[in-house]
């Protein structure tokens, strides 16, 4: 019995670790895999709209046909090269933006009084109480030639004639950087607060002036925050759709937009795929060679 | 307040003239309804090793944060070698400090966390190399410079930061329990480095402590606090001699009180009668009293011997041993007078296997010295 309840125990074990493997398995390895091969397939008209890479042959062999044309048309069509840029871009400028924005937010609230803190976060997390595409379309009634805004500054007597500001790209950073800002918050928030203030006591009682302070104590020591932000901005605007297709118009090219068009009104399958293929190791890229030098800094410290 | 002429120590005759480098003028500090320092007046002198003692909360590193520069006093002034200074920020004050967490920057090497000051003022890259690398060698770290923080042990730790505050060879360093992280042992061998050091560079020592042994041990002179005021101001000997209040009395070492009033004066030694000791007290005092005035006696127990009636001690009292401590070096005896109070008293363990003196139920007789015990009045 006992020996039994050990085995079991230890099974349970290998259960608990297993879960999170499984999940990973069946949710991200399997149908990537799937996009992987629908984008070695060939396109035809049909449903589904790709042909099968396993096929016989006439004379009974069976063959597998991988087809590179559609990674080979990504790289020669400047279209696509165009997105993806406009994809780093957009991302780029859009984190940095938040950053500008999002750490001086983070900062106040944390060091803000104990008791100001959760109501200030949760005015940071308030928007997310209602749907993301609401509150983009609320973003083309503000921001439209006859919006809030439009009227608001033509009532002002700042304008005469209404800003154009829909369907161009600043209307999507607009939308971006407002959408994205709560998750550079948050991260950056939690790296802040618990940062030890006698810290810049003693930066100070060595001479240091607060902008010093800043500068050579708090800001190096929120960097892992600041990076754990940046990325949780960067790597959903990378494949962003919502937003530069209700704000922007035609004004922006992103990958997102991109692979809709190709799965929806060109019915590629195999394109789009290897679209997603390819933003899938543009962000995995960067990623495992920071967790490489980072691991790094860790080994050498011990 | 007492005037027994006692051995003055070697600080003390140094710094008998008045070189004064803090004045500490008329400071309060309150937090709402609470004074963390209650119109404290201190002068320390330059050079010293100055040491504020007291329970937590009684202000002393309200006190010292004030120096600092973290705190501003709700009212009064402070001069630092004669400037004023109680508006002037931390950054901009010839004082640096050590803090109780040591506050060693994570993100930084040792050698890059002592620099860190000496890089605010700009100095020329080789002879801050050179300085780095004299305190490095005055704390004995050279080995451990391109570690960080959290690479280094307790001790390690606290002699970076004791080698960081002292790079900018401040006027005054301020230490913030600086001994209190860490253990027993090197608690007691770096208490004797910090006094080598000190005397070595001369800089004015002003450190905060809980630790009364701590105090006494390093110390030119202690400002014992309390309730955000000063209890008593005087050299460790004299402190642990002649405490001035009850508080003082209890707060360093061990002491027992007769509480009782005056009877006669003669010349310097005064006579009490007290409720709780079946003779009168004779004690010497030199200070007018007035007859009846309340007092206490404050007897400490080393003070006390066990005696035979031949011996001729004006203070002289019977008691039963309750209770007996063997502390090594020496044991405690607890023991009881007739009025039921419980007296404390210590003897040598002279001898290693010595049968025990005194057992326990058995009747002693106990004498001291009229000039063994103090007199307190308030």
């Amino acid at each position: 019995m006992k020996r039994w309840l050990t085995t079991m125990s230890e099974r349970g074990h290998g259960v608990v670790v297993a879960v999170p493997w499984l999940w990973l398995a069946l949710f991200f390895a399997l149908p990537f895999l799937f996009v992987l091969k629908i984008s070695l397939s060939e396109p035809q008209l049909a449903q589904p709209p790709y042909m099968d890479m396993l096929r016989y042959t006439e004379d009974g062999v069976m063959s597998i046909i991988i087809n590179f044309d559609n990674y080979l048309l990504l790289w020669e069509d400047s279209l696509y090269v165009g997105a993806l840029l406009g994809s780093l871009k957009v991302a780029s400028i859009s984190t940095l933006f938040c950053l500008l924005i999002g750490y001086p937010m983070a900062y106040a609230i944390a060091r803000s009084p104990n008791h100001w803190r959760l109501p200030l976060l949760m005015l940071i997390i308030l928007p997310f109480w209602t749907s993301f595409l609401i509150r983009v379309y609320a973003w083309i009634g503000i921001l439209k030639n006859n919006g809030l805004l439009n009227n608001f500054l033509i009532w002002l007597g700042a304008i005469d004639q209404p800003l154009e500001i829909m369907y161009t790209p600043i209307a999507v950073y607009i939308g971006v950087v407002y959408s994205y800002l709560p998750f550079l918050i948050l991260p950056l928030y939690a790296t802040l607060v618990k940062l030890d203030p006698t810290l810049l006591e003693a930066a100070a009682d060595l001479g240091a002036r607060p902008f010093k302070q800043f500068l050579k104590i708090t800001l190096p020591q929120s960097l892992p925050g600041v990076l754990a932000g940046s990325m949780l901005v960067f790597i959903p605007v990378m494949g962003e759709f919502v937003i530069p297709d209700l704000l922007g118009g035609n004004s922006t090219l992103m990958l997102g937009k991109m692979m809709w068009t190709e799965f929806f009104n060109n019915k590629d399958w195999p394109v789009a795929s290897s679209l997603a293929c390819v933003l899938l190791l543009l962000l995995i890229v960067p990623f495992v060679i920071l967790r490489h030098f980072e691991g790094k800094a860790v080994e050498e410290l011990e | 307040m007492t005037t027994q002429p006692i051995n003055q120590t070697k600080d003390e005759v140094i710094h008998s003239n008045d070189d004064e480098i803090v004045k500490i003028d008329n400071v309060s500090k309150n937090f709402g309804n609470v004074f963390a320092c209650d119109n404290i007046n201190l002068s320390i002198h330059r050079g010293e090793f100055f040491s504020l003692l007291g329970a937590s909360g009684c202000g002393k590193t309200t006190l010292l944060r004030i120096l600092a520069g973290f705190e501003t006093p709700s009212s009064g002034r402070v001069l630092i070698d004669g400037v004023d200074m109680t508006d002037v920020p931390p950054y901009q004050r010839p004082v640096n400090m050590m803090f109780q967490s040591y506050a060693l920057f994570p993100h930084m090497t040792v050698i890059d966390n002592i620099a860190f000051g000496l890089k605010q003022e700009s100095m020329p890259k080789s002879q801050l190399e050179d300085r780095v690398k004299e305190v490095m060698a005055l704390v004995q770290i050279e080995k451990f410079a391109k570690r960080k923080p959290d690479q280094l042990s307790g001790g390690q730790r606290q002699r970076v930061a004791l080698a960081r505050s002292l790079a900018k060879q401040p006027k005054i360093l301020l230490l913030d329990e600086p001994l209190g992280a860490l253990d027993k042992k090197l608690r007691e061998q770096t208490q004797f480095e910090l006094v080598n050091i000190q005397e070595r560079l001369g800089i004015t020592f002003i450190i905060v402590t809980h630790d009364q042994e701590e105090a006494m041990t390093m110390s030119s002179r202690i400002a014992l606090m309390h309730e955000g005021r000063i209890e008593q101001l005087d050299a460790p000997r004299r402190m642990y001699e002649f405490p001035v209040s009850r508080y003082s009395a209890n707060f360093i070492g061990l002491v027992n009180l007769f509480d009782g009033h005056v009877i006669s004066q003669d010349d310097d030694q005064v006579l009490i009668q007290s409720n709780q000791s079946e003779t009168p007290l004779l004690v010497r005092y030199s200070q007018q009293l007035t007859s009846g005035m309340e007092v206490t006696v404050a007897l400490r127990p080393e003070k006390i011997r066990i005696i035979n009636n031949a011996d001729d001690q004006p203070n002289r009292i019977t008691a039963v041993i309750k209770d007996i401590a063997y502390l090594g070096d020496v044991s405690i005896y607890h023991a009881e007078l007739a009025s039921g109070l419980r007296i404390k008293f210590t003897l040598p363990n002279v001898q290693a296997l010595a049968e025990q003196p005194l057992t326990w139920e058995q009747e002693v007789v106990l004498g001291w010295q009229a000039d063994s015990c103090s007199l307190l009045t308030q």
